[in-house]
C-alpha cells in the first residue's frame, strides 16, 4: 500500500501560480476551472506581518468523504493507494462529493462529470513527478510515500513543523504544509 | 514541447538549461497560450484613415514591405536617414537593429534603459567599471546575506533569480528586505524594513556610517582594491541611523542591526541592485550607494556577492561595416545632458519627434518592434502627440496593441514557438549558447522577425547586410565556428563551452578594475566632472498632499506586463490588476472589500475603474498596482478594459541628469468612487 502524500514548503512558496498553470496544460483543463490554486493568508497589523502562500488541491485523504457521499461509486480510491479519483462515465453529476468535501477541491467539467486533482496519476504510473511539483520554480514542492519512512516527504515531515488544512473534518488529508 | 497527436500540448523546460534548470517560470509555462491566442495579428495591415483611427486593410507582405521601404526612402532624403528612430526589446530586436544600422541610424533604443534598468547599469560602471547586464552577476545561490531594497524578487519572477533565492533560503541565509509594501520577499525575510518611499538613499548612507564608523567595513578589501574612502568617511560623518531615522521612519536600532548583519556575513554579502531603478530621478545617485556600500562589505568579485560573469565567444556572421550616421540622438542634447547615458532614452527620441516651433522633428518615423510605446513611456500624451507628427510609424509585434493601433504599417511576427532568433548568448555562471526554434510553423500570415528584416533590407538596397540565404544557414555558421552546428543544436538546445575565467577576485596578486584609476571608485571623479557629486548626497522627494497616496507599482509572477496579457492561460490566473490600499484608507474613503475605484493624479488624469485589494500589507500613504493592464484595444477580448493602467497615471517623471532616467514614483493619486 502507498501512501503517497504532497509536503508544500510555505517559506519558500512566493505564490507564483507556476503550479495551476503546468496543471492546466498537463491535465488540460477547461477554461474558468482548475484543479489547484494559490491562496494568500496575512496576519498581524502594518508593520508586524506575516504571511504564507499556500497551493492547495485535493488532499487525497485517508477518509475520503467524497468518496463515501457519491451514490454511483464513481468517486473511488484507486487500488493500492490513497489516491482518489472520478470515473467519468459512472458520474452523474449530483455533487455530493462537491458538497462533502471540506477543500472546495472539486468541480463539474462542462461535460457534466466531477473532475479534481488527480497527484497526476497518469505521470505517477510513469514514474515522473506530479507536474506542479516538477515545475515549481523555488523547489517548495515535495512528492512521495509517506509509507516509506526513508522517502524525501517522510523525512520531511519528520524534521520540519507542519500543518495540514481542515484537521477538524477528521478526513486524515495528505497534502502537508511546512511552516 | 509535447504534442498529442497534432495538438500541442505542454512546453516543459530544458534542464541543461543554466537558466531554468528544466522548471520554466509562470509565463515560460503558459507560453503556448501566446501561440494559441486568438486574438493575434493575423495579416499584414496597412491604416487607412487618420492615425489612430485604426481603420486598416488587409494587404500582402509585398505591399507592406513596399509601402515601408517607399517611406524610408523618403525619409532618407528628406530628412536624412539618422531621422528614422527604432524603438526594440527583446532578442528578436537584433535584426532590425541591423537594418536600421544598414539604413543609416543610430537612434536605436528600448524603453528597458530610460524607463528601466538605466541608472543602476550606469553607476555600477561608474564603481566597478561594468554594469550587472541581464542575468545579473548576482551570486544570490551563494550568498549568506541577501539584502533587497527596491527588489521585489518573487513577484519580480525572473526565473534565475527567484530559483536561486530559494536555495539561498534553504540554505539558511539572512534576508534583509527594504519596500514600502509587505511584498512576497519581505514576508520571508528575517528583517523587513518598512521604510517610507522615497528615502532609500538615506538609509543607504547612514548603513554606510555605522559600516564606517563601527569599523565593521572590510578593511584589507577598501584599502587594496578601492579609491576615494577618506572622502567618504568624511562624508557620511553627519548620516548616522539617528540622522535617518525621522526620514526613513526606520529605527537607528534596526539600521545599526542590519548593517552588523550585513557585515557578520561579509564578503559573502549582496545588496541586491534590484532592476527597475527609475524611482526618483537621482537614482544613479542612489545606485551608487548601493555599489558602494557593496564594495565597503567586500562582495564584488567574491563569492556570494558578485561574480565575474563567463559568456561564450561566437563569431558573427560577417557583414559589411555599418555606415557613420550623419547625426545621432546625442547630437540633440544639450552640453552636460545625460553625459553618462549609454543608450538613448526612449522617452527622448519620442520628444525629438515632436515638432519645435514649426521646425520638422528631427526624427520621422518609428520602426517599434515588440514595445507598446503608449504603455511603457512617462507622459502618454506626449507619445500620442509624437505619433500624430511622424512620417512612418511602423509596428511588428504579436498581438493587437496600443502602438499597433497608430501604425501606419501592422507586421505580424509570429510568436517565438514558431521561429528562430539569433542565438542566446548571455552570461552566467557557465559560458552557454542557447538556440531558439520553431516548434510549430507560423500561424496565420505571420513572420518570423528575420525574415521581415531581411526582406525590408532587400528592398532598401541594403541586402549585403544580410547576406545569409536564410536564418538556418546563418545559426549553422555561427554555430559551426564554436564546433556544434544548428543540427547538433536542435537535439541539445543548448550547449556550455569550456570556460576557465575567474569567477572571484584572486586570493593573492593584484587586480585592475576597468575604471580610469585601475580601482573601485567609492569617490567618482568622472562624476564630479560633470558637476554632479562625486558621492552620493541624500535629497528629499515631495511627500503625497493630504487626501492623496504615492502610487507605487511593480511586477506580478503571472504576467510579463502587456505582453501576456491577453495570453488565455495566464489571463486566467490573473486577469486583472487589484490596486493595494490600507485599510484605514479603506474607512476613510468608505471603500468596501472588491470595490472598484478609479485613480486620479494631481493632473486629473483618471484611470479606468479597478478592483480594491484592501490589505495591511501597504503603508496607509501609498497605493500600489502591477504595471501592464488597463489595456484600451478592443480586439484584445480577453484583457480590454480590465484593470488600470498605472503608466496612464505617470504624467509627472522626475528625470535623472546623468543618464536620462525617468522617475516614475513622484505621481500621487487619490481614490474616485464609483458612485461618485
Amino acid at each position: 500500500m502507498k501512501r503517497y502524500g504532497m509536503v508544500i514548503d510555505t517559506l519558500k512558496c512566493i505564490g507564483c501560480g507556476d503550479c495551476v498553470v503546468a496543471c492546466k496544460t498537463e491535465n488540460k483543463v477547461p477554461e474558468g476551472l482548475c484543479r489547484d490554486w494559490i491562496v494568500e493568508e496575512v496576519k498581524g497589523e502594518y508593520p508586524h506581518l506575516q504571511m504564507e502562500y499556500r497551493s492547495e488541491r485535493c488532499n487525497h485523504c485517508l477518509h475520503p468523504l467524497c468518496v463515501y457521499a457519491c451514490p454511483t461509486g464513481a468517486s473511488h480510491i484507486k487500488k493500492g493507494t490513497n489516491i482518489t479519483l472520478v470515473h467519468p462515465e459512472l458520474c452523474t453529476g449530483c455533487k455530493a462529493c462537491i458538497a462533502a468535501c471540506p477543500y472546495d477541491a472539486r468541480f463539474v467539467m462542462p461535460q457534466g462529470y466531477v473532475s479534481k486533482c488527480t497527484f497526476c496519476d497518469h505521470r505517477l504510473e510513469k514514474g515522473q513527478l506530479p507536474a506542479c511539483v516538477s515545475v515549481c520554480p523555488t523547489h517548495c514542492m515535495y512528492f512521495g510515500d509517506l509509507n516509506d519512512p526513508l522517502s524525501e516527504v517522510s523525512q520531511l515531515l519528520k524534521r520540519r513543523k507542519w500543518k495540514v488544512l481542515a484537521p477538524e473534518a477528521g478526513t486524515k488529508p495528505q497534502v502537508y504544509y511546512l511552516t | 514541447m509535447y504534442r498529442e497527436g497534432e495538438k500541442p500540448w505542454k512546453i516543459v523546460g530544458n534542464s541543461q538549461d543554466l537558466y531554468s534548470h528544466g522548471r520554466l517560470c509562470t509565463r515560460g509555462t503558459g507560453g503556448l497560450g501566446a501561440y494559441l491566442d486568438e486574438n493575434r495579428l493575423k495579416v499584414p495591415l496597412i491604416r487607412t484613415q487618420k492615425r489612430g483611427k485604426q481603420v486598416f486593410q488587409e494587404v500582402s507582405w509585398q505591399t507592406a514591405l513596399d509601402f515601408i521601404a517607399e517611406k524610408m526612402e523618403l525619409i532618407r532624403k528628406k530628412y536624412g536617414a539618422h531621422s528614422l528612430a527604432l524603438f526594440s526589446h527583446g532578442i528578436g530586436g537584433t535584426w532590425f537593429k541591423t537594418l536600421v544600422k544598414a539604413y543609416g541610424s543610430r537612434n536605436i533604443t528600448a524603453p528597458s534603459y530610460a524607463q528601466c534598468r538605466g541608472p543602476r547599469e550606469e553607476a555600477f560602471k561608474l564603481t566597478f567599471g561594468r554594469g550587472l547586464g541581464s542575468p545579473e552577476n548576482t551570486d544570490i545561490e551563494n550568498t549568506r546575506c541577501l539584502v533587497l531594497i527596491g527588489s521585489h524578487i518573487g513577484e519580480n519572477l525572473h526565473n534565475g533569480q527567484v530559483q536561486e533565492f530559494a536555495k539561498a533560503q534553504e540554505r539558511g541565509a539572512t534576508i534583509i528586505t527594504v519596500d514600502p509594501r509587505f511584498s512576497v520577499a519581505a514576508s520571508k525575510s528575517k528583517y523587513w524594513l518598512p521604510i517610507r518611499p522615497s528615502t532609500d538613499l538615506a538609509l543607504l548612507l547612514s548603513w554606510m556610517h555605522v559600516l564606517i564608523y563601527d569599523e565593521l567595513y572590510d578593511k584589507k578589501y577598501v584599502e587594496k582594491y578601492t579609491i576615494g574612502f577618506q572622502e567618504l568617511k568624511k562624508f557620511v560623518k553627519k548620516f548616522t541611523p539617528e540622522w535617518a531615522y525621522p526620514i526613513t521612519s526606520l529605527e537607528p536600532n534596526l539600521i545599526r542591526q542590519t548593517a552588523r548583519e550585513m557585515a557578520k556575513h561579509a564578503p559573502s554579502v549582496l545588496v541586491h541592485p534590484s532592476r527597475h531603478t527609475t524611482w526618483y530621478g537621482d537614482d544613479t545617485q542612489r545606485c551608487r550607494a548601493v555599489a558602494i556600500l557593496n564594495a565597503l562589505l567586500g562582495s564584488w568579485g567574491r563569492k556570494g556577492g558578485f561574480y565575474f560573469p563567463r559568456k561564450a565567444h561566437v563569431p558573427k556572421y560577417p557583414i559589411p561595416k555599418f555606415p557613420k550616421p550623419l547625426k545621432t540622438w546625442r547630437d540633440y542634447l544639450a552640453p552636460g545632458q545625460f553625459p553618462f547615458a549609454s543608450l538613448p532614452p526612449a522617452n527622448l527620441l519620442r520628444d525629438l519627434s515632436l515638432p519645435k516651433e514649426g521646425k520638422p522633428a528631427p526624427i520621422q518615423g518609428w520602426l517599434v518592434y515588440a514595445t507598446n510605446l503608449p504603455l511603457t513611456l512617462p507622459q502618454p500624451e506626449k507619445t500620442y502627440q509624437a505619433l500624430q507628427n511622424l512620417e512612418l510609424v511602423v509596428a511588428v509585434d504579436i498581438l493587437p496593441t496600443a502602438i499597433t493601433g497608430w501604425a501606419d504599417v501592422v507586421l505580424p511576427e509570429c510568436t517565438y514557438l514558431e521561429r528562430y532568433d539569433d542565438l542566446r548568448i548571455s552570461p552566467g555562471r557557465e559560458a552557454q549558447v542557447a538556440l531558439r526554434m520553431p516548434a510549430f510553423p507560423p500561424k496565420y500570415q505571420s513572420k518570423p522577425g528575420w525574415w521581415i528584416a531581411k526582406m525590408l533590407a532587400k528592398k532598401l538596397g541594403l541586402e549585403k547586410y544580410f547576406p545569409w540565404r536564410d536564418i538556418e544557414e546563418y545559426l549553422d555558421y555561427r554555430l559551426k565556428k564554436i564546433g556544434s552546428s544548428l543540427k547538433e543544436m536542435k537535439r541539445i538546445g543548448v550547449k556550455t563551452l569550456p570556460s576557465n575565467s575567474p569567477l572571484y577576485l584572486p586570493e593573492e596578486g593584484d587586480f585592475s578594475f576597468p575604471r580610469p584609476s585601475g580601482k573601485i571608485e567609492l569617490y567618482c571623479k568622472d562624476l564630479a566632472a560633470f558637476g554632479f557629486d562625486p558621492l552620493p548626497s541624500y535629497t528629499p522627494h515631495p511627500e503625497p498632499p493630504e487626501g492623496y497616496f504615492r502610487l507605487l507599482y511593480g511586477r506580478t509572477p503571472a504576467h510579463t506586463f502587456s505582453r501576456t496579457i491577453n495570453n488565455p492561460l495566464l489571463h486566467e490566473l490573473m486577469p486583472e490588476n487589484e490596486v493595494w490600499i490600507h485599510p484605514q484608507v479603506a474607512r476613510r474613503f468608505g471603500i468596501r472589500k472588491g470595490e472598484y475605484v478609479r485613480l486620479k493624479n494631481l493632473d486629473g488624469v483618471v484611470s479606468l475603474p479597478v478592483k480594491v485589494k484592501i490589505t495591511e500589507r501597504i503603508r496607509p500613504d501609498s497605493v500600489f498596482m502591477a504595471h501592464g493592464f488597463g489595456q484600451m484595444q478592443k480586439q484584445l477580448t480577453r484583457a480590454y478594459g480590465k484593470g488600470a493602467n498605472d503608466n496612464g497615471l505617470m504624467s509627472r517623471v522626475a528625470v535623472d541628469p546623468i543618464m536620462g532616467g525617468t522617475g516614475f514614483r513622484v505621481n500621487f493619486v487619490t481614490l474616485e468612487r464609483r458612485s461618485s
